[in-house]
């Protein structure tokens, strides 16, 4: 289908049809709720451990959320299903135009949205703006904070060091952070195919929160692949996009009411 | 110098028996003092100084110390963390405070620039207090926004500073759009504070001595006041005057764009930008009447040149501005009411029935209700503590409006899951840092340079006059042409 690119609107018909590079399809009917994809992602992300002082008061460092809700007044409390919340690697982001340095930018390669880390000055306003509200910010150096640390023969000893990724930064004080997809695992995949002269193939490459999830509710694969199993989850009738109305083209399908 | 004369068109209304019991002397215009007696008035105001006035200053300079130095240099080693700023309020109180002072900042051009250009007379002693008012409101702002930053020293990155990177800010961002109308507005508002300045700092320089005599030497940039000096400086207050009021208009606007373009609910309002900018007199206006309600109290002098009349006329002003920011805030919050939006349903609710309601109503109460109920009534506007008292309470409640549009609207977004109300930690202190400076810096410039524009009441007095038709003096005012 061709679009003409002199009427008004044309970008926006263009981003429509471009469904995206990477999706994710997010079963809540099988969710249960565990929140092993919460902790595999600040695993696999080196996520801080904000410790429960700043986590009672909503400075929990976590990329991908498991909120509950219920239904009704206390005691007929009807419990609804839960809700995975991450990133949603939005077609039109609306974190990505609002921060003055670009460090929110989006990426043309794998079509989703970017944090750069050492570019960040940390204005906030891409948190502001983000609909989802799954952007974190680190308040403070918690990967040096004495609460991680043993006191051994008076040195502070990390041992939380230990399992850091050696494939992801370290965020320090001050930056913003988010979901990347696990984008340093799209990048070995796509390496590892390329050095064998292939595609990358579907189910090959699984982010973290994916991997850990017991029951099997996310999926994640090439939305531009229509033989994908992420794409023809997707198209199926019971998905639906968070916050559609706001044109934000969300890569991340909700399947509900099954 | 040519004049032509032309009866004062308050004279030929006809209402003879009010103006049997006015006497025109009351007016600062008609009242001439020689020049000479006038400069020493204003050089006395400005050299005297009792303990009082030391006492003042230090309490202040040690609360700039601890609560905006070492405040912030906490806030600085420690990071953000010691803020009470969390998801969802990403902004707290540093952008409320960013707001208020630029707020407070309008009052300056909009008295002395528009007043200027419409030749508004009552405004000729007071010029300087609101130029000044804009000059160090705007130093506060920008120092809320660079308290805010997660990483202030990198704050170089947000101007665009020519790299070997080749990255450039981001001009889609309104945040940029806000730097480089703040930045714009500093540069603007401080030459049309100077300009004004230059006859007067002359007049210090030939009537001091001293080091003071040096400072004002290098200050006054060698005016002589010959014919050609002043048609030069007329000519770049002229332009100044001008150029500086759509500046005024956009950079509040643009301010409020920082929210206005945000998809939050409350937030993306098409009638932010005039809000704002009426809010942002409203404010300027009642903090234009407490200066100079204090400065009439604390210093020499001053009550020759701000009198009754002044502070009668100011409070016309904050009335009419009160009508217009009445409808404005209506037209914002009905507007978006009837929108029907759930979510701004939902922030509609938690404004008027939440924890922080009682800020919603003290904002009802003292923008809205007080100004527009008390100031019709001659005696309170002539009253210079009652004006500065209702300007106090209309800075408590446009402080309150910001803060309710700030942390408290950003409570409310989309995710219901993550709702949470914001309390502020350094930032009180902070707080408390900024209005100290703002205070110290008009205390030093209350002894270093002339508060009142000599000059320009001298000019006035010049055109204004009273002469005797029978038996009656009649106020008559001439222009020069």
């Amino acid at each position: 289908m061709g679009i003409d690119l002199n009427l008004v609107g044309a970008k926006g018909a263009i981003a429509e049809e471009a469904e995206g590079k990477w999706g994710m399809v997010i079963d809540q009917d099988v969710c249960t709720g565990c929140q092993a994809c919460v902790a595999a992602c600040a695993m696999e992300n080196n996520l801080s451990f904000v410790g429960e002082e700043d986590a009672g008061y909503g400075r929990t460092q976590h990329w991908i959320r498991i909120e509950r809700f219920w239904e009704g007044a206390y005691p007929e409390v009807k419990a609804t299903s839960f809700q995975p919340m991450l990133c949603q690697q939005c077609g039109h982001a609306p974190c990505e135009p609002v921060c003055p340095v670009f460090a929110t930018p989006h990426s043309q390669s794998e079509n989703i949205n970017l944090q750069v880390y050492n570019r960040c000055v940390g204005t906030r306003y891409c948190a502001n703006n983000c609909p989802y509200q799954v952007r974190s910010f680190n308040w403070r150096d918690y990967h040096i904070d004495p609460m991680h640390a043993n006191d051994v023969n008076g040195q502070l000893v990390y041992p939380l060091h230990n399992q850091f990724n050696p494939d992801v930064t370290v965020r320090r004080r001050g930056v913003m952070e988010k979901c990347t997809f696990c984008i340093q695992r799209i990048h070995k995949a796509e390496d590892t195919a390329k050095s064998q002269g292939r595609e990358v193939r579907d189910g090959e490459m699984v982010p973290a929160c994916a991997q850990a999830c017991p029951a099997n509710a996310i999926t994640f694969g090439r939305l531009d692949d229509p033989e994908s199993l992420v794409s023809q989850m997707a198209h199926q009738k019971r998905g639906v996009k968070h916050l559609e109305e706001l044109n934000t083209l969300p890569r991340i399908t909700y399947l509900k009411e099954g | 110098m040519a004049v032509t004369s032309k009866y004062f068109s308050g004279a030929e209304k006809g209402h003879e028996t009010e103006h049997e019991e006015h006497d025109p002397r009351e007016s600062l215009m008609y009242d001439p003092k020689p020049r000479g007696e006038m400069n020493a008035m204003v050089m006395e105001s400005m050299m005297t100084t009792s303990w009082k006035f030391w006492v003042v200053f230090g309490i202040l300079a040690f609360l700039v110390a601890t609560c905006f130095i070492y405040a912030w240099g906490y806030l600085i080693a420690n990071g953000l963390g010691v803020a009470g700023v969390m998801r969802p309020s990403y902004w707290g109180i540093f952008l409320v405070n960013t707001v208020f002072w630029i707020g407070i900042s309008h009052a300056g051009t909009f008295i002395s620039a528009i007043l200027r250009v419409m030749k508004a007379e009552f405004r000729r002693p007071f010029t300087r207090a609101a130029e000044l008012m804009t000059t160090f409101g705007l130093i506060q702002a920008g120092a809320s926004i660079f308290m805010h930053l997660g990483r202030v020293w990198l704050a170089y990155w947000l101007f665009p500073i020519p790299n070997e990177r080749q990255i450039w800010p981001n001009f889609h961002s309104p945040l940029m759009w806000d730097l480089l109308a703040i930045t714009t507005y500093v540069l603007g508002s401080t030459m049309y504070l100077f300009l004004p300045l230059i006859p007067d700092l002359a007049m210090a320089r030939d009537r001091s001595t001293g080091w003071r005599k040096t400072f004002f030497k290098i200050l006054a940039l060698g005016f002589r006041g010959t014919e050609g000096e002043w048609r030069h400086l007329q000519t770049a207050m002229n332009i100044f005057a001008f150029a500086i009021i759509p500046v005024m208009f956009s950079v509040h606007t643009i301010v409020s764009w920082d929210f206005a373009m945000a998809m939050r609910p409350g937030w993306s309002s098409t009638v932010f930008g005039p809000y704002f900018v009426l809010g942002a007199l409203h404010s300027g206006m009642g903090a234009v009447a407490v200066v100079l309600c204090l400065m009439r109290a604390t210093m020499k002098h001053m009550d020759y040149f701000l009198r009754k009349e002044h502070f009668d006329a100011l409070g016309k002003l904050m009335l009419i501005v009160t009508f217009a920011y009445t409808y404005f805030f209506f037209n914002d919050y009905i507007v978006q009411w009837y929108g029907g939006d759930k979510w701004t349903d939902a922030l509609l609710h938690w404004l008027e029935e939440g924890p922080m309601a009682w800020m919603f109503y003290q904002l009802l109460l003292f923008n809205l209700a007080i100004p527009a109920l008390t100031l019709w009534n001659k005696k309170i506007r002539q009253n210079p503590w009652l004006l500065a008292l209702i300007g106090f309470l209309i800075n408590v409640g446009m402080y309150w409006e910001r803060y309710l549009i700030v942390p408290v609207m950003l409570t409310i977004n989309r995710m219901p899951f993550t709702w949470k109300l914001y309390s502020p930690r350094i930032e009180i202190f902070l707080t408390i840092g900024t209005f100290s400076l703002f205070l110290l810096f008009y205390l030093a410039a209350s002894r270093l340079i002339p508060l009142i524009p000599v000059w320009e009441v001298q000019e006035g007095q010049m055109t204004h006059s009273l002469r005797k038709v029978g038996k009656t003096h009649v106020p008559t005012v001439s222009e020069f042409e």
